[in-house]
């Protein structure tokens, strides 16, 4: 997902104090930043909520690519309007790490020097405008697919962050699936590229839900400490079953030959995405992992003197306010 | 930590909000910046009509572990509430 293949950390605490705190969660009380918490819970909250504020962030930088080259100006205040929200999301869910003892620039810079990760998605390149209508349809079809039960989450700022951005994805994923629609009812020309969009972009999507659960190791405790709400194929399994069918009310096909309805489980069967293309992209080694970072990294360093200047005025500013009084 | 921007708190107060409410926090250099910030981040889609930013280190709050000797005594006063008492219909509203 946004946050994949999150490890949990051990924990070494008091038993007694594990216990009763294992108790709060269980009874559905909500933990917030100054309780008491066992360092493992702290830690892996750190690590999950960064990984998903990053990809809020570095996800900006696909989309924010057809800004200027929307095919029409509404397209592009919706476009730009989609970004900006991300870009929120990020913020929101900077600010619940924060409240758990990591500061914002030490998280920034784990990011900027590839200690700490984003979703595999952000490494596939938007190629066209098809793409840009896929990326809401799929990738934030496939976030919300996980956000929604996140709501209910045991930290209580992750949950509030978590609540505000729902509000604000359905929006995402219907101007996504707007634009394609758009295109697959349009030229045969604009059908091709919706069709191709979808053909590479499916098994990308479906690995955002991490890998399968018989090699995620880590999900037990993150499941008991509720950070973790459904397993990664639960919810792999929820996004297949609500995309066909609106992949057949576009007239698209969904690039899996072996694709079909299960009457018994009451499921689709799917094949699953190369694992090992997972895992390369994991490592570093998709298509943009390059470009993305390199991009963020300019950012911060382009906008260091921004940071120091405004800074540097406000205190000024408070020196002066405080010889005048 | 450097030379980061402190925290502020964002309160928020709705179209019918009777009161500020609390929505969330974000880096600013100075009150005015996070005030333009806030309404960015917090107020995209017609959320408030009025913005208050508080210095997070300017913030108190109560300690999670006094829940009990802070919250409990008032669990024992039901009278406080008006339905503790039965008033006779024939009396009418009161
Ligand atoms: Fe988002
Ligand atoms: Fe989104």
């Amino acid at each position: 997902m946004y946050a994949q293949m999150i490890k949990s950390e051990a924990t070494q605490d008091d038993p007694e104090k594990l216990a009763a705190f294992q108790a709060r969660i269980d009874a559905g009380e909500k933990i917030e930043p100054k309780d008491w918490m066992p360092e493992g819970y702290r830690k892996t909250l750190i690590r999950q909520i960064g990984q998903h504020a990053h990809s809020e962030i570095v996800g900006q930088l696909p989309e924010g690519n057809w800004i200027t080259r929307a095919p029409t100006l509404e397209r592009k205040a919706i476009l730009l309007a989609k970004v900006q929200d991300e870009a929120g999301h990020g913020l929101y869910l900077y600010c619940a790490a924060e409240t758990l003892g990591v500061s914002r620039d030490e998280i920034t810079e784990m990011l900027l020097d590839g200690r700490m990760k984003y979703s595999s998605i952000f490494n596939y390149p938007t190629l066209n405008w098809a793409d840009i209508g896929a990326v809401g349809w799929l990738v934030d079809g496939a976030a919300i697919m996980n956000q929604v039960p996140l709501q209910r989450t045991s930290f209580g700022p992750y949950s509030r962050a978590m609540i505000r951005i729902c509000k604000e994805e359905s929006f995402h994923q219907r101007q996504g699936y707007d634009a394609i629609r758009k295109m697959a009812e349009g030229t045969p020309e604009q059908k091709k590229m919706a069709q191709d969009a979808l053909n590479r972009l499916w098994y990308p999507s479906l690995m955002m839900f991490g890998p399968s659960d018989k090699d995620s190791v880590h999900s037990a405790q993150s499941m008991a400490w509720k950070i973790k709400m459904n397993t990664n194929d639960e919810l792999r399994q929820k996004f297949v079953d609500q995309t066909v069918p609106q992949a057949e009310y576009l007239g698209l096909t969904i690039p899996d030959p072996d694709l079909k309805w299960n009457e018994e489980r009451g499921h689709y069967d799917y094949t699953d995405p190369d694992w090992s293309e997972f895992f390369e992209v994991i490592k570093g080694n998709g298509p943009c992992n390059v470009d993305r970072l390199a991009a963020r990294n300019k950012a911060w360093d382009d906008g260091a003197w921004v940071r120091d200047g405004l800074l540097a005025h406000a205190k000024k500013k408070a020196t002066r306010q405080h010889a005048a009084e | 930590m450097k030379n980061e921007w402190p925290l502020w708190e964002i309160f928020i107060r709705g179209q019918h909000g009777m009161s500020h409410r609390h929505v969330g926090s974000l880096h600013a250099p100075d009150a005015e910046m996070a005030i333009k910030n806030a309404r960015d981040v917090y107020t995209r889609r017609n959320e408030g009509v009025s913005i208050w930013v508080v210095e997070a280190n300017h913030i108190s709050a109560s300690s999670p572990s006094d829940k009990g000797p802070l919250y409990e005594p008032s669990e024992s006063k039901v009278y406080r509430h008006p339905t503790f008492f039965d008033i006779p219909e024939e009396v009418g509203a009161m």
